[in-house]
């Protein structure tokens, strides 16, 4: 196939699919054992520093908050990050010095809340490199290449545009069209975090609500970490397996952590946690504020649980779980002027 | 009845989508002007969402991320964006909404960074799904504000393609046949473009002057026949106002 034209920003997460298929038959278990951890063990036994980390979820919903203020913790450093639709998880990642490199879909923002200070005045400063752009679409389709052990993923996005000529993508004459396509290169990330609703000990994971993207994240990943609401029996998933979205396969941790995505929503769980957003987007203004935050809901406190007695314990779960059904007041603290 | 231009702006928006259609949407004012549409004029159109969510019914609350529950609200299915975006491709999309930080003559978009790429004055978070929305559907519809650091000649960052360099040059970009900007809505009135791929003004509103609209870009705009956009009616109105209670998107200008 001719090549028409190369985006120059960096290849993350690349590898030979053929090595990678080598790679799984000598690194990943095929039999169901059980692989109920710590979020410290997990934590410690599969973030390196400088790994390429990629979260499911979709940024501020169903990202496994637990599992990134345990990284914070430990203070790891010079993380990579799959920027594919990033919001408070890579945020807080940033803020917390952990990152070095972002591969951006959609990062330093947080929706309808505005840009987000902290990661803006990382990346404005120079102390978090952006390494490549590209489209949603086009990350995902990255996972899926490499979901299906495939080198490449073919599609008609980012033609044209600056967000190609700084990805990773090449463009090439179609051999059955004749005409100019798009290739995404396979992304195989280091580690995958998942926080799912229920799974059971071997990690076969239920997910209510949109999916996202975290099907193909999961085959993509190198190691996958499921963090869930609940352990279930084994039982419950078999008797209902086309609930199955990410089968044992492909877990190597599981950690039971409920509301572990708090701040963020949960579907069909609990809704966003407004105030302590509000809290965080209003302390990461400065260097100080910052620290502030980190001391009081990140080191300061001994674990998930602590935290979630910091942030207004079960009152305020109930609150978030009402608000989720539709129930209460819905208030927008960030909002300027509200 | 009186009106912000906000208001007005998501109004005219939702006037654009015909009734039994797709439209790709966003959180702000693209979901106030997708579900102001369905409870008015275009009760059978189908919103979705990037990340997953296919027909949902108007939430409790507006939606504060692409992926959050309240768009999954009542649908016919919480896919995945894998889903979505092939959906699109295959030519099921036929709107898109997308916002903008700056666009050009052609309807090419930025989101990416105000000033030099290495070091920019300001970094925005990104295409996200702003390129496949406007890579892929047959109809985009730009929803921003508009003044002379935002309609510019020339882009600090093209993220998402218009019609590039002018008609044809998406085609031969190999971007799908037939697609690209087809309205472009801000405070002061809606744009179409024209043969040659350059936008025009279509319509103002009420109160709104060419020469405001000009003061208001630091490109020329080409203006024919420009018509006046009918001011919201009180039933417009009332049901904006019903879906954003609190002045969550609508309040902000």
């Amino acid at each position: 196939m001719e090549v028409l034209e190369e985006g120059r920003g960096k290849l993350l997460g690349w590898c030979d699919p053929w090595e990678h298929r080598e790679w799984v038959r000598r690194n990943k278990t095929r039999e169901m054992v059980e692989k109920v951890t710590t979020l410290r063990e997990a934590v410690s036994r599969f973030v390196r520093d400088g790994c390429l980390m990629a979260f499911g979820g979709f940024g501020h919903v169903r990202v496994s908050m637990a599992f990134i203020y345990e990284v914070i913790r430990q203070g790891k450093r010079g993380l990579k990050v799959a920027g594919k639709t990033a919001v408070h998880d890579l945020d807080c990642l940033i803020a917390a010095g952990c990152v070095e490199e972002v591969e951006v879909a959609y990062s330093f923002g947080h929706e309808l809340r505005g840009l987000s200070p902290a990661s803006r005045r990382a990346v404005e400063g120079g102390r978090v490199k952006v390494v490549a752009e590209l489209s949603n679409a086009a990350y995902q389709w990255r996972f899926k290449a490499a979901a299906a052990g495939l080198p490449f993923m073919p599609a008609y996005v980012m033609l044209g545009t600056d967000t190609l000529r700084r990805s990773s993508a090449k463009v090439v004459r179609d051999p059955f069209t004749g005409r100019p396509i798009c290739l995404l290169p396979a992304c195989f990330p280091d580690v995958a975090v998942i926080h799912v609703h229920e799974c059971d000990v071997y990690g076969n994971c239920r997910i209510e609500g949109a999916l996202v993207e975290d099907s193909e994240l999961a085959r993509a990943a190198k190691r996958l970490v499921v963090t869930t609401e609940r352990i279930v029996p084994t039982e419950r998933i078999r008797r209902e397996p086309w609930r199955t979205v990410i089968p044992y396969l492909y877990v190597d941790a599981v950690v039971e952590v409920p509301y572990g995505s708090h701040p963020c929503n949960m579907p069909g769980r609990y809704y966003f946690d407004e105030e302590h957003l509000a809290e965080y987007l209003s302390l990461t203004r400065t260097e100080e504020g910052t620290r502030e935050y980190f001391e009081r809901y990140v080191y300061g406190v001994e674990d998930f649980e602590e935290y979630l007695r910091r942030v207004g314990g079960k009152r305020k779960l109930r609150r978030l779980q009402e608000l989720e059904r539709g129930r209460g007041t819905f208030s927008y603290p960030w909002r300027k002027g509200g | 009845m009186r009106c912000s231009r906000t208001e007005m702006m998501v109004v005219a928006a939702s006037r654009l989508l015909e009734d039994g259609r797709t439209v790709l949407t966003g959180t702000g004012m693209p979901v106030l002007a997708s579900l102001l549409a369905r409870e008015t004029r275009a009760p059978r159109l189908s919103i979705i969402f990037e990340a997953g969510s296919i027909s949902p019914l108007r939430p409790p609350a507006l939606p504060l991320s692409v992926g959050d529950s309240m768009t999954a609200y009542r649908a016919v299915m919480a896919a995945s964006m894998d889903y979505v975006m092939c959906l699109a491709q295959a030519g099921y999309a036929d709107y898109a909404f997308l916002g903008a930080a700056q666009i050009d003559p052609y309807g090419n978009l930025n989101t990416t960074v105000i000033g030099p790429y290495e070091r920019p004055r300001v970094r925005l978070p990104g295409s996200g799904g702003a390129n496949d929305f406007g890579s892929l559907s047959w109809r985009t519809i730009v929803l921003m504000r508009q003044d002379r650091s935002r309609f510019v000649e020339r882009l600090d960052f093209l993220t998402t393609p218009g019609y590039l360099t002018g008609r044809g040059a998406r085609e031969r970009a190999g971007l799908p046949r037939g697609t690209g900007p087809w309205r472009v809505v801000t405070q002061l009135g809606i744009y179409g473009f024209g043969e040659d791929g350059r936008m025009e003004l279509l319509r103002v509103y009420p109160g709104v002057t060419l020469e405001e609209v000009r003061g208001s870009s630091s490109f020329e705009i080409r203006a024919g026949q420009v018509e006046e956009e009918p001011e919201p009616t009180a039933r417009e109105l009332r049901t904006l106002r019903r879906l954003d209670p609190h002045g969550m998107v609508t309040g902000r200008g």
